[in-house]
């Protein structure tokens, strides 16, 4: 372990022969490429496939792709799905249960593929989100067996961001846009007069052992203070921010605020913003039985907690407003997921305000509770003041 | 064992109430869950149909009882069983009452309605202690005589005056009722404990949970020494998904029972 990590440049064919090892060696190689007017992460099966030359433009509500001349390949944002998909797929089955004709009952886990993943242009603020969920679903008690299994085998590419998205506040959340962690390569994409070529770091032994296998060039200084550059560079254009208070707190403090009102009064309760982010977790389950009656499953779907029936209990939901709903997703991302799971929930890739149909802007929601918070405990201070000086004989 | 249901045989059921059964249950085959502690919880399956969970109340050598109440599809289904048939149980899970941190202590055991099902092993265990606890109390309230749960035991042990020390009031009486008439809290004058050295175990609606609490917090508990159990929809009973949460607790892996000191502020907010 105690070798130095191998930092090198890939050229296009490095790229592609990098695609093609990890092939080679049987793994499902997923990435981002164009489908349908997004860039979706999907199964590729050459480098040839990712989003070269596609660039994204996004705002709250809203996303587009645009061509770019440069032909990068990462210069996107991200998109509508997040690598979830893959380590906690959106329906899975859990187990098997049989009853014989005298009534006798097993129950068995059911069988499960397990892919032997390689995920190519993970951004950094993904990775978190990849770090958070392995907490949740396998770093406590109990282990969510198939997230364990899928998750310990896969191969992770980060890419670095050096084209942040408008909804993007990955700074602000200490999460981007470099990647510093929990990758086994780390590539940043560069296109200048030198040329399309990508700086690419080892982050494990499985990393530099890869690496030995693809062509590539050991990194100039050069290349290597361009790449530190662009990123840097990066972090100076985020799209947006979150405020610069303890929102662990803020939330904590905000359960009776108005701003939960007005958000309501916007929001559509669709949950698409759960759908979207990277570290939603929540799961319902199904049960199925066949038509003998004989046989029935056991199914996970994924589920949110803007699910009226999510919170059902004797007779009537828990949460039946739209303002508990908001409430709890929002105290659930920025506050109480520190209680359950020793960080925040939110990792700042930007997805829920892109994607929800209404444009509604979670660093502009939690400016909104910040700016109530202080002046109710302005008021608060003044009235005190107040309260002193009369009192004063 | 915790991801998948091992098959349970029902060998009694024993009807409590008009919608509430006590069902006993024992392993079907050589396989059993690990030992339960009073205030733990299963997920019990009923094939096809759906899992929920249900607090124990009372464990046996290799048996657990569980009482029911019929007030959804799987429930109604399991209320439904009759002797032989099979269900599917995973556990245990959660916090107990731990009972063990109140050794030396008065105990102050309060139930409404069917929160007394996963007091009364805490009861069992503390009545086969004697030596271990000081005076031992059982208050328990219920909207009517038809409603209690256990009620043979809880007219023995009232007219015995105890151990347990026991009193049982109902909202609405009907001909022929042999208890007070009143909310549970009321029976707290009739109950022998030190405040400073008592502590509460309570379950039952969340409205009777925060007006016990109150009046013992009042009465000079501490707020800790005052456990409660709790409820929330639970579909996996293993932390990940996400339905028990209430604020920064999740039910089935920090609950049901927990502290006052930590479920005051909780149940203080609307539509937590
Ligand atoms: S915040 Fe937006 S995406 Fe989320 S539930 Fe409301 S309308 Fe849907
Ligand atoms: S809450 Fe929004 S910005 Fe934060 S991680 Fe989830 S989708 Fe991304």
């Amino acid at each position: 372990m105690s070798e130095r990590r191998t930092t090198a440049v890939l050229d296009r064919t490095g790229l592609d022969a990098l695609v093609q090892v990890l092939r080679a060696r049987g793994r499902t190689v997923i990435g981002p490429t164009v489908r349908d007017g997004a860039v979706v992460l999907a199964d590729l099966a050459t480098a040839e496939e990712l989003p070269f030359g596609w660039g994204t433009e996004v705002e709250a509500g809203r996303y587009r792709l645009v061509p770019r001349a440069d032909g990068a390949a990462f210069a996107h944002t991200t998109g509508p799905q997040s690598w979830k998909a893959f380590l906690h797929p959106e329906r899975e089955k859990v187990w098997d249960a049989d009853r014989t004709a005298d009534g006798r009952l097993s129950v068995a886990e059911a069988p499960r593929a397990r892919p032997s993943y390689a995920f190519l242009g993970v951004r950094p603020c993904d990775l978190r989100a990849v770090a958070i969920q392995d907490r949740v679903l396998a770093g406590g008690r109990y282990q969510d067996r198939g997230y364990r299994e899928r998750r310990a085998g896969a191969f992770l590419i980060a890419a670095e961001c050096t084209e942040p998205g408008a909804t993007c506040f990955c700074v602000s959340m200490g999460s981007g846009p470099g990647a510093d962690a929990g990758f086994d390569l780390a590539l940043t994409e560069l296109v200048d007069e030198t040329g399309h070529r990508f700086h690419v770091r080892a982050g494990s032994d499985a990393g530099d052992e890869l690496l030995a296998e693809v062509p590539h060039r050991p990194a100039e200084p050069e290349t290597q203070a361009a790449a530190r550059d662009a990123v840097d560079a990066a972090r100076e254009r985020m799209g947006r921010a979150m405020p610069p208070v303890d929102l662990r707190t803020l939330l904590g403090d905000s359960l009776e605020a108005d701003r939960w009102d007005d958000v309501a009064a916007r929001c559509l309760t669709c949950g698409n913003c759960t759908m979207v982010c990277p570290t939603c977790f929540c799961t319902t389950t199904e049960e199925i039985t066949d038509l003998t009656g004989d046989h029935a499953e056991r199914w996970q779907r994924w589920d949110s907690c803007f699910d009226l029936d999510f919170s059902y209990l004797h007779g009537g939901p828990v949460r039946a407003s739209a303002r508990s709903r908001y409430r709890q997703w929002l105290t659930h991302k920025l506050s109480t997921w520190y209680e359950q799971f020793g960080s925040s929930g939110c990792v700042g890739c930007g997805r829920c305000i892109t994607w929800c149909p209404v444009g509604i802007d979670i660093t502009e929601e939690a400016s909104a509770l910040h700016d109530e918070l202080a002046a109710r405990l302005r008021r608060h201070d003044q009235e005190g003041e107040n309260g002193r000086k009369e009192s004063e004989p | 064992m915790t991801d998948v249901p091992l098959p349970y045989r029902v060998t009694r059921v024993r009807p409590e109430t008009a919608d509430t059964v006590s069902v006993t249950l024992a392993p079907a085959g050589a396989a059993a869950v690990a030992p339960f502690v009073p205030g733990q919880f299963a997920m019990v399956y009923a094939f096809g149909v759906g899992e929920i969970p249900v607090s124990v109340s009372r464990i046996g050598h290799r048996e657990l009882v569980h009482t029911i109440r019929a007030v959804g599809a799987v429930s109604a289904a399991l209320c439904a069983l009759r002797p032989g048939e099979q269900v599917g149980l995973r556990g245990p899970f959660g916090t107990g009452w731990s009972l063990g941190r109140a050794i030396g202590q008065d105990l102050l055991v309060m139930a409404g309605g069917i929160g007394l099902a996963p007091l009364r092993p805490l009861v069992a265990a503390a009545l086969a202690a004697p030596h271990a606890y000081g005076r031992l109390n059982l208050l328990v309230g219920a909207r009517t005589p038809d409603d209690l749960l256990y009620a043979g035991r809880l007219r023995a042990w009232t007219a015995a005056h105890g151990p347990p020390r026991c009193a049982v009031a109902v909202d609405r009486p009907s001909p022929g009722w042999w208890g007070r008439v009143g909310v549970v809290t009321t029976l707290l004058n009739g109950a022998r404990f030190t405040p400073r050295n008592t502590t509460a175990f309570v379950c039952g609606p969340e409205v009777m949970i925060r007006a016990a609490a109150r009046e013992l917090v009042h009465r000079g508990l501490a707020p800790h020494r005052i456990r409660v159990s709790l409820e929330r929809n639970m579909r996996c009973a293993t932390g990940h998904c996400g339905h028990c949460q209430l604020g920064g607790v999740l039910l089935c892996r920090d609950g049901p029972v927990i502290g006052w000191n930590r479920a005051e502020g909780l149940l203080s907010v609307r539509e937590m």
